[in-house]
């Protein structure tokens, strides 16, 4: 697989954008990444939302996938994990449907991802302006850290929402991405790294929301880190899954 | 103890197991969920009808008061139910969620093979054979 042709990765790679509310920002972002990656695939997970968010997408050009009731990144990720191996997609690459993430850089982490099974795109190694203040910025910078260390590589940014992930995590994820609440990022990247996946990342610039409203107040903030702290310490409790082979049959 | 406190108490406990098995005989409780009740309502008529018993009980466990022994029991039992719901709950939305990725999957599934189908028409049915 390594020395496929780019146009042919790009064929077999699924764009996953979990959606929550984002009709105004949804469908720009779909067409930019299909503009800027030629021939590649693009699922909108409807998370449930109350506006067109579904609407939108399909006119923009992606598959839509419509959950019927909310219930959160992680469930939406893990849909999309499945499709992807239902549909013979042997990559997947979440990005946010809020036009945060450039679909741009979609091939940097194509390329990064040639030598690993999951590359993250990170927003504080050095590119782009992003910046989270207060609670939410220490429990950042401590879940780096730790996670790091369990990854055995440096991650600067752990809880992006712009990632690639390679056949082997593809398989791993459909059955065991985690759907609590901060389970997706933080938990995620302690079950590829325990069950032997390799973890890069990648510098990625962060733009303002296209659209809607953040999710985060200050209130939400605040209780950031002790979540956080607990589904690192309850990730780093359960036993390690392990890898099975990862072929995907190309349907 | 007056004679109507050990009714009383006799009575509560005999009406806890009736509700219980009848809830159970219409189906409207399962077993699993039940057991708890069963045991509780029970140990109720036990003591109600041999009030002895839980004297002689808190004496070999050394609770200095027997009625302190009934609210223990109490909150224990309740303790073991309340976390075999959250256990239950948590599972139930496990489910629910693979559930809801499963509809939406298929539905998906069907909107494609609809659009699939509409872009080439199949061919026309072949006649029954009889
Ligand atoms: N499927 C699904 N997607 C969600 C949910 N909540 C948010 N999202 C999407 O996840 C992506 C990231 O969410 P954001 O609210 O932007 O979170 P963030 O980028 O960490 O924080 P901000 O700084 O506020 O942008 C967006 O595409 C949202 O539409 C949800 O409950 N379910
Ligand atoms: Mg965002």
């Amino acid at each position: 697989m390594a020395d496929s042709p780019i146009s042919d990765r790009i064929a077999r790679t699924l764009v996953v954008l979990p959606a929550l509310n984002e009709e105004g920002a949804v469908g720009e972002v779909v067409a930019e990444v299909l503009r800027s990656n030629p021939g590649i695939s693009c699922l909108v997970v409807d998370d449930g939302s109350t506006d067109d968010t579904a609407g939108v997408a399909a006119r923009a050009g992606a598959h839509v996938a419509r959950l019927p009731f909310n219930i959160g990144v992680g469930g939406a990720m893990r849909l999309g994990f499945n499709y992807a191996i239902e549909n013979g997609f042997s990559t997947v690459i979440q990005v946010d449907a809020d036009g945060q993430h450039d679909p741009s850089e979609i091939p940097e982490l194509l390329q990064e991802l040639e030598g690993a099974d999951l590359v993250l795109g990170a927003r504080f190694a050095g590119k782009g302006e992003y910046d989270a203040s207060g609670p939410r910025r220490w429990a950042m910078v401590l879940l780096s850290r730790i996670l790091s260390r369990v990854a055995g590589t440096k991650l600067t940014d752990t809880t992006s929402g712009f990632r690639a992930t390679g056949p082997r995590a593809v398989v791993l994820f459909a059955e065991h991405y985690p759907s609590e609440y901060l389970g997706d990022t933080v938990e995620s990247l302690v079950i590829a790294a325990r069950s032997g996946c390799v973890i890069r990342q990648v510098p990625v610039a962060m733009r303002p929301r296209a659209a809607g409203t953040p999710s985060h107040n200050p209130l939400k903030a605040a209780t950031y880190l002790g979540r956080a702290m607990m589904a690192l310490v309850f990730a780093l409790m359960r036993p390690p899954i392990a890898l099975t082979t990862g072929s995907i049959d190309n349907r | 103890m007056s004679l109507a406190s050990y009714i009383l108490g006799i009575l509560a406990a005999l009406i806890t197991l009736g509700v219980v098995i009848e809830m159970l005989r219409r189906r409207r409780l399962r077993e699993r969920h039940a057991i708890w009740w069963l045991i509780a309502g029970v140990l109720a008529l036990v003591v109600g009808v041999f009030p002895g018993v839980l004297a002689w009980a808190a004496e070999v466990v050394g609770v200095a008061v027997p009625t302190n022994l009934i609210f223990f029991v109490s909150v224990a039992i309740l303790f073991l139910v309340c976390l075999q719901h959250s256990s239950e709950l948590t599972a139930l939305e496990s489910q629910s969620r693979i559930l809801a990725q499963r509809t939406a999957l298929l539905t998906l599934r069907i909107e494609d093979l609809e659009k699939a189908a509409q872009a080439s028409p199949p061919a026309p049915p072949t006649s029954p054979v009889d």
